[in-house]
């Protein structure tokens, strides 16, 4: 029987209201090996750390009890004071009074009992702790940054700038991302281009920083500190040691009708292609889906034109495994697909347009080289109409997001606000639901649009959008004035809503990374951990982790970077050392446990042991790598034989634990 | 007439309305009604019900659903209409329609929502 002291927390008034603290360090305090108990109202302040610390010196406990918060919260403080009097950190428990009790009770006297009988769980466990020692692994001092966004592209510089070198992939041959799409960027209508290129310039320039586009990642294994990452490198059909971007193949390719992505298909690319003048890297792609060489053999005219012979057809995918201390999740996001969205036309009529073709629509390197044209028709439209909110803030029905996407109601103030400032004769309608303008500069920002430009801002929704004749009827309701609204328009912009990337959630699964219901990254903690995922080493940036402008975004970037400087300026790092341990005499060798671990942890050796009457039995056992172990606890409820154990969770203890709540 | 009642019957909680007017927006007997879809639902949820139940609106309404259809947030004003209709025809003590009378009361220019109803449930 051990030396067990008990410490309960009042945690203010956060449990103390509804637990009644006294009570429980009394009963718990007569518990069977329970030599100390008392109560603080507050365990984790300097004072409260230094009473545990007494303690344990003074009646030289063995074992330590903290009914507090959620271990998530103050284990790791309650450990390092346990190691600071001279006990093994790991003979600390702590019984969760806080949210599994009082936080979710309101009877005094249920809350109490139930807070002793979680004390005494604790108890029983404790006593069945033994002293852990943390390994060390080492960190591999290279990042990988998966998306080449603003996000990742900004994560990359800063990591490359702090001297450590970094790789971004990047799906689509440029990177560059959606700002790339971008015209101008609210609220100070910076042009998008003239910001971000110098950026893709100086990463592509970093000696740090290599940029794998056209490149996606196929597999990854390992853990913090070793993670090993299988890239697929793309066909180009070009070899990018000797394409020099020069774009004559680009303008000789005989295949002229290729929807052009960078465009959303607003004009017609060829079938080898540039994405757009300051791509990087700067190198041609065959698009295999249009080129006639490739389907049919026939044509071969870029090779003919590339002085520099650097068309390849028989150019294949190439796996590469490389290695990393630390991942970054940019993976970005895309506008939702109008498809469930009828009412407003988009597949009836290619004037009504989504916000970010809309951007492509009043860019200079556009398909309309700037000038605001009907994509009818190809005349200049007159009155405008942009709807706001569509697809977000839908609840149930089934096609839209729940969440507000945050970044519309800017940019459509900036569109609204552009198209009256340089077409004076254009009449511009805003349907809203709410404004939310919560930016440095934000609602002056959309105050300008209304005041100095004029834009009718219309508090109601649009119904329908119905094109005759030429024109796009607009049935809307405007609900401060109480009246339904019919208006000819020229053109629809959609403001609709963003959602993660696709390839989002497969990356998830690849990285053991954890979602929410939307498919954007979950962060370590909501306000504390904003740019962590809750798995080690996987760190977000930009919008795959939530809608975000791009301020927000390169904030975040700079933020997922400094977390990973600050992992690989490490030259160790300490383990879990709660990790798998299997009984070798009671392991068959069954390979159940290999097959669930989703770290690689488990291998199986063969091993000699004692048989009956002096034989030596040869067996097939199971081994655990403790440095790659991550103790989730797979293999140990998968083992049919109950030859696999969890240290710190052993069996006996959890069975222990059961037991003192069942007595 | 209790709003809590017609919340109960219908199982529509006004209070996910986030007044965006989308119900207005699409609603073909607008001009027809002195109270709006959109109305509706405020009107539910701040306890108006025997105004709502008085106004010649509640008979205008088509019962197209379209409302219903569009609501972003599944409020489905049609059915609290629908169920305020409900109540007026089943008070107690109270003279019925008269099916002779039905002709007179025809509307040339609009489909009668007691048709459409009628369609609706009966149709499949």
């Amino acid at each position: 029987m051990g030396r067990i002291g008990v410490f309960v927390c009042w945690c203010g008034s956060n449990i103390a209201a509804t637990v009644d603290v006294k009570a429980v360090a009394e009963t718990l305090g007569r518990e069977p090996g329970v030599v100390y108990a008392a109560d603080y109202q507050y365990m984790c302040s300097e004072a409260g750390q230094n009473l545990l610390v007494q303690a344990i010196g003074q009646y030289k406990l063995t074992g330590v009890v903290i009914c507090s918060c959620s271990p998530r919260m103050h284990e790791a403080t309650f450990r390092k004071a346990a190691a600071r009097a001279g006990l093994n950190p790991y003979l600390v428990e702590i019984a969760n009074i806080r949210e599994q009790c009082s936080w979710i009770h309101k009877d005094r006297q249920v809350a109490t009992e139930k807070a002793i009988i979680l004390g005494r769980a604790a108890i029983a466990k404790v006593q069945l702790n033994a002293p852990l020692t943390a390994g060390q692994s080492p960190v591999t001092k290279r990042a990988l940054v998966i998306g080449g966004g603003i996000a990742g592209i900004q994560t990359a510089l800063d990591i490359a700038e702090a001297g450590f070198p970094v790789d971004i992939v990047e799906k689509e041959p440029t990177i560059g991302g959606k700002m790339a799409q971008i015209d101008k960027t609210f609220p100070t209508l910076d042009c998008a281009a003239c910001i971000l290129t110098p950026k893709m310039v100086d990463a592509a320039q970093n000696e740090n920083i290599d940029i794998l586009a056209y490149a996606q990642v196929e597999k990854v294994e390992g853990f913090v500190g070793n993670f090993t990452v299988t890239i697929r490198h793309k066909a180009r059909y070009v070899d990018p040691a000797k394409c020099t971007g020069c774009g004559l193949c680009t303008e000789k390719c005989p295949q002229k009708r290729v929807p052009n992505a960078f465009n959303l298909g607003l004009d017609n690319r060829r079938a080898i292609y540039i994405p757009f003048a300051q791509a990087v890297p700067k190198i041609a792609t065959i698009d295999p889906a249009y080129c006639t060489k490739l389907n049919t053999g026939k044509c071969g005219v870029c090779a003919k034109v590339c002085t520099a012979g650097a068309i390849d057809y028989q150019q294949t995918d190439r796996l590469e495994q490389r290695q990393y201390g630390a991942i970054v999740a940019a993976t970005g996001f895309q506008p939702i697909s109008l498809e469930k969205f009828g009412e407003y036309a988009y597949q009836q009529s290619p004037d009504v347009v989504t916000s970010l073709e809309f951007e492509r629509l009043m860019n200079a390197a556009g398909p309309t080289g700037g000038t605001l044209l009907r994509p009818s028709d190809g005349k200049h439209p007159h009155t405008l109409v942009f709807v706001q909110c569509v697809g977000s803030r839908c609840q149930g029905d089934g096609r839209g997001k729940t969440y507000c996407s945050k970044i519309c109601c800017m940019y459509t103030a900036k569109h609204a606000m552009l198209c009256r400032e340089k077409y004076p004769d254009t009449e511009v309608y805003v349907f809203y639901i709410d404004v939310r303008t919560p930016g440095k500069n934000f609602d002056e920002f959309y105050r300008r649009a209304v005041e100095e430009y004029g834009v009718h801002y219309i508090k109601g929704q649009v119904g329908k959008v119905v094109p005759q004749n030429g024109v796009l009827k607009v049935q809307a309701s405007d609900l401060l004035e109480n009246r339904q609204l019919h208006i000819d328009a020229d053109m629809v912009i959609l403001a609709t809503a963003m959602e993660p990337d696709p390839t989002a959630r497969a990356l998830a699964t690849q990285l053991t990374a954890s979602m929410d219901t939307n498919d954007f990254f979950t962060e370590a903690h909501p306000k504390l951990r904003p740019v962590e995922s809750p798995t080690a080493g996987v760190f977000l940036s930009g919008a795959c982790q939530g809608p975000k402008d791009i301020p927000d975004t390169v904030a975040q970037a700079g933020a997922a970077a400094a977390k990973v400087i600050g992992l690989l300026v490490k030259d160790h790092l300490t383990c879990n050392p709660c990790v798998a341990k299997p009984d070798e005499l009671m392991c068959n060798g069954c390979s159940a446990c290999a097959q669930v671990c989703p770290y690689g942890a488990i291998t199986y050796v063969d091993k000699d042991f004692r048989g009956p009457n002096r034989t030596t039995l040869r067996r097939r056992v199971a081994q655990v790598n403790p440095a790659v172990c991550q103790g989730c606890g797979a293999c140990t409820v998968t083992c049919p034989s109950g030859a696999m154990d969890l240290l710190g969770f052993s069996n006996r203890q959890i069975l222990a634990e059961v037991d003192a709540i069942c007595k | 007439m209790d709003n809590r009642e017609i919340t109960r019957i219908t199982g529509v909680n006004p209070r996910k309305c986030m007044r965006c007017g989308k119900c207005s927006a699409v609603c073909p007997a607008y001009d027809e009604m002195e109270y709006h879809p959109h109305q509706f639902v405020a009107m539910i949820e701040g306890g108006a019900v025997e105004e709502l139940a008085n106004s010649r609106g509640i008979w205008r309404c088509l019962s197209c659903m379209a409302c219903m259809e569009r609501c972003p947030r599944q409020v489905e004003p049609a059915r609290l209409v629908e169920a305020v209709r409900l109540k007026v025809i089943r008070q107690a003590g109270k003279n019925h329609l008269l099916p002779d009378q039905i002709p007179g009361l025809l509307d040339p220019d609009m489909p009668q929502q007691a048709l459409v109803s009628a369609l609706r449930k009966y149709g499949k």
